[in-house]
């Protein structure tokens, strides 16, 4: 089986900065990587290229078999950085789970029979049921969150990429949207890459962590990663990386990169 | 009293064109209206009205065709928008600078303007009822054409307007789509400046689908109650206004607004309900 997602040689330069260079991944069936870093560090914009939505500035992307050019691919599941819906959003729950089945089709928009029953399906998939038929606007942030789960889910890729699906989700919420993404990936073996900047709800799950900062990266598994030697090379600072009950928190990582180069945060 | 029944009758055979064109652009208002709502685009709405008139103006003076004049102003006017105004901010400073220029240029092209008195300040405020029957043709024809377009791209669209970067993910082209909906929507202010006026478009293409999202929730329910309300507001103010002396865009303001004022004193006892439960 060939591996879902592959990246040779990929470099991402904004003006005359290297966010990164000279990154390898290969991401295998049913495995989670964490992509972790400071903002402004090209972490969306390596998810929207593996889409096909940005150039990377060098290197090879590979998904689902096929090298990444043109505009989007419906084969990927993709769950862009959440912002809530306005409170008049005109659609209901199941609509918007809707969207990734015929959000994408032009000409007369007749429903389908067929089309009902994959939503519905979808619906069930991420335990939607109970506000399926509610005005989105209205549905708290976990709620929609598992609605937008769903919609990605629709054509039951392969390849999933999460960005910051966890951002402002209470705990019992993050919980419940890691394990619909865990599930997801064990039920079919689909590989999974997640930018999130809190390690914590995916502890047990993740396989392996790609840390960007300061213009370079780090690779390889949580206990080679989030270790306080590693991140203060990676950061050429003192980093910690301390241990508080069962939850890891990272001290002292400068995310400095902002404060002087504020106009990269606009990309993200 | 019963002769003024008769007069209405044979006044109603006259304008029946009128009317027809006005239900036509009233369903299709209320439709573009809802993606107007989503898109947040109300105000381009207005800038293009104000280019539009200022199109049709150029026409009037150098005796082009009107209807025309109007197109080719809104065309362009969507088209700097749609291209330069891909965000919502700098979309409104454009919208912001173009805005008195059209009207201004407008009102430049009317003063020069030395025929019948009554062609300059239709265009503003509209009045339907002295449209020429060539061009209410082409008025009830380009709607027609928009709504076409409008079902076509009906469903990208929606993506779009919710949520552009899961759309383009999954391969919907937004630019085009984007660009497309800016298209239709000029064509459709060009109508509604012959029919409504370039100050009043809103009342059309804004508040009926603001009014049907007071009240509903779903893909068709909003678009379909957003087309009615459309319909009634502009069938309805021509109809009340042709019994009388008064022109005919006061009567579809007023009834497109007690709609929307209802549909709000509607929506809002429904989410008092929904709080006490």
């Amino acid at each position: 089986m060939t591996a879902p997602l592959e990246i040779t040689g990929a470099a991402l330069r904004r003006g005359d900065r290297d966010l990164w260079s000279g990154l390898d991944l290969t991401v295998h069936p049913g495995e989670l990587i964490a992509v972790l870093g400071p903002s402004g560090s090209g972490k969306t914009t390596l998810l929207r290229a593996i889409l096909g939505l940005e150039r990377l500035s060098a290197g090879r992307v590979t998904a689902l078999g096929q090298e990444v050019r043109g505009r989007g691919n419906r084969r990927i599941g993709y769950i862009p950085q959440q912002r809530p819906l306005p409170r008049d959003t005109s659609l209901r729950g199941r609509d918007l789970v809707a969207l990734g089945i015929d959000g994408h089709r032009f000409g007369l928009p007749f429903p389908r029979r067929i089309d009902a029953g994959r939503v519905d399906r979808l619906i069930d998939a991420v335990g939607a049921r109970d506000f399926a038929d509610s005005p989105v606007g209205l549905l708290s942030g976990g709620e929609q969150q598992r609605l937008r789960v769903g919609q990605a889910l629709a054509d039951d890729p392969r390849l999933l990429l999460c960005d910051e699906p966890l951002t402002s989700l209470d705990l019992a919420n993050q919980q419940a949207v890691v394990g619909l993404i865990d599930r997801h990936r064990k039920d079919t073996g689909a590989a999974v890459l997640l930018v999130t900047h809190d390690i914590n709800p995916l502890l047990g799950k993740v396989d392996r962590i790609l840390y960007i900062a300061n213009g370079r990266f780090t690779l390889g598994k949580p206990g080679e990663v989030l270790r306080s030697d590693v991140l203060t090379d990676l950061y050429g600072a003192n980093v910690f990386v301390l241990r508080a009950g069962d939850r890891l928190v990272v001290v002292g990582a400068p995310d400095a990169e902002e404060s002087h180069h504020h106009h990269e945060t606009a990309h993200e | 009293m019963f002769g003024g029944l008769a007069d209405y009758g044979e006044i109603l055979l006259l304008v029946s064109n009128s009317v027809i064109a006005g239900a036509v652009l009233g369903l299709v208002g209320g439709l573009v209206g809802v993606f107007v709502m989503q898109r947040d685009m109300a105000f381009a709405v207005h800038g293009i009205s104000e280019l539009s008139f200022a199109g049709a103006a150029f026409a009037l003076l150098v005796g082009f065709d009107v209807v025309t004049g109007s197109i080719v102003g809104s065309l362009i006017a969507a088209a700097i928008i749609g291209v330069l105004g891909a965000r919502a901010r700098d979309r409104n400073s454009i919208i912001g600078v173009l805005m008195p220029f059209g009207l201004g240029l407008g009102i430049l092209f009317l003063s020069l303007y030395d025929g019948r008195s009554a062609n300059r300040f239709s265009l503003l405020t509209g009045q339907i009822v002295s449209v020429q029957t060539g061009q209410l043709g082409w008025l009830i024809a380009i709607s027609a054409f928009v709504l076409i377009g409008m079902l076509l791209i009906w469903r990208p669209l929606r993506f779009d307007s919710l949520d552009p970067q899961s759309a383009a993910a999954r391969g919907v082209p937004t630019t085009a789509v984007s660009l497309t909906f800016m298209l239709l929507l000029g064509l459709i202010v060009a109508v509604s400046v012959h029919i409504i006026g370039a100050l009043l478009v809103m009342a059309l293409l804004v508040t009926p689908a603001a009014a049907a999202m007071r009240i509903a929730t779903g893909p068709i329910a909003v678009p379909l109650l957003a087309a009615a309300f459309g319909f009634v507001s502009a069938v309805g103010g021509i109809l009340l206004a042709i019994a009388g002396t008064l022109p005919v865009s006061p009567y579809i303001t007023t009834i497109s607004f007690m709609i929307y004022l209802v549909c709000r004193g509607i929506g809002a006892r429904r989410d008092r309900v929904t709080r006490d439960a």
